[in-house]
């Protein structure tokens, strides 16, 4: 299984310039990104919107690579979505999705079906032209500058390791280290004005 | 029983579209826009989004409006009521100015209302603190202008109640 926090490491190398949506990794992300004003980082506006989020942003600015760092009880929440995304065919959308199997933040239980579910195969015939799987951090390594290479709309699923909180909400720390509202400000005056 | 004259056409919901600058319609098909889907399939300015549960319209549609895009949300009553949760997240949360096109399903100006949809619509919208207007025919159309208006206004949702009675989207 993978490290979230050591994926991400890795990811950033090949970054680029692409807009990052961290989802469920924003606790790690923050720490690690080097362009803040690119991040998204939203937490949880509403469970199982993330998907739909990033491809809105994505169809919005079709020159900009847009990076989603989904997990599996959004997609669980909202499969639907998938077809969506798959129809629209945002060649600059790149979609993460870290399952941990579990409800980490309310305390770990397990999402349902949890160790049978090929999301890469749901993912693949909802439509995206390409998914992959990866349940180590060697072959995500060796495979994810060719994966941000390609166009997209891509899927990838990725066996982390739970990060379970059990810790009452009112008394976890923080991990956001802007608001809601400065956050998309920022993006925005990092992007400039839509060009149609 | 005096009946209103006139119906409210589909070509009147494209025209106040094109003129409040909407690039992106992303909705959910119901029963009575069908005719309003063959005209924007052919309206180039216009990209449509099909979603398959509402709530994903409300997400989509923030992610296209912090990219600088104008979406409008076009979905049924039943729709908007699935769709709490995704509303109050990332669009009322995130001061998404959006206008939500819902049909009225259900709604009746005559007699007695036989379906729960319209039961609740309006308490749902109260609830949640929504502006709405209700459009009738193509003599309240003006009403969609002025739902942008306030939309962009407040950086809020508006929401444009298209009563099902009247309305020409069958054809």
């Amino acid at each position: 299984m993978i490290q979230t926090a050591e994926m991400l490491e890795v990811f950033q190398q090949y970054r680029g310039d692409a807009v990052v949506i961290p989802g469920r990794g924003g606790r790690h992300w923050v720490k690690i990104s080097n362009q803040p004003d690119r991040d998204v980082p939203l937490g949880d506006p509403a469970m199982g919107g993330h998907a739909s989020f990033a491809l809105g942003l994505a169809l919005s600015r079709p020159n900009q690579k847009i990076v989603l760092f989904d997990s599996e009880g959004d997609v669980l929440m909202n499969m639907g979505a998938l077809p969506t995304i798959a129809e629209k065919n945002p060649k600059n959308f790149y979609h993460f999705m870290l399952n941990n199997g579990v409800y980490a933040t309310t305390g770990g239980q397990p999402v349902p079906n949890a160790e049978n579910i090929a999301y890469d195969v749901i993912a693949q015939g909802s439509g995206y032209p390409a998914t992959y799987s990866f349940d180590n951090l060697e072959d995500f390594t060796n495979n994810i500058q060719g994966i941000l290479s390609r166009p997209g709309p891509v899927f990838v699923a990725l066996k982390v390791v739970p990060e379970v909180e059990n810790v009452p909400i009112g008394q976890r720390a923080r991990w956001q280290i802007k608001t809601r509202d400065k956050t998309i400000l920022d993006l925005q005056n990092a992007l400039g004005p839509r060009v149609v | 029983m005096t009946q209103q004259e006139g119906g409210f056409s589909p070509e009147t919901v494209l025209e106040h579209l094109k003129k409040n600058g909407v690039s992106h319609v992303v909705w959910l098909p119901d029963s009575e826009t069908n005719f309003l889907y063959m005209l924007m399939q052919e309206e180039p300015t216009l990209d449509l989004i099909t979603v398959s549960r509402e709530g994903q319209a409300f997400s989509t549609a923030a992610g296209l409006s912090v990219g600088g895009a104008k979406p409008v949300i076009l979905i049924q009553n039943t729709g908007l009521m699935e769709s709490g949760d995704s509303l109050r997240g990332w669009v009322m949360g995130m001061n998404i100015p959006v206008v939500l096109m819902v049909g009225y399903r259900g709604w009746t100006r005559h007699g007695v209302n036989t379906d729960t949809a319209a039961t609740y619509t309006e308490h749902f919208l109260h609830a949640f603190g929504i502006k709405y207007y209700l459009v009738e025919s193509d003599a309240d159309a003006d009403r969609i202008s002025l739902a942008f208006q306030d939309a962009e206004k407040s950086k809020q949702p508006v929401a444009v109640l298209v009563g099902d009675e009247f309305h020409g989207f069958n054809r």
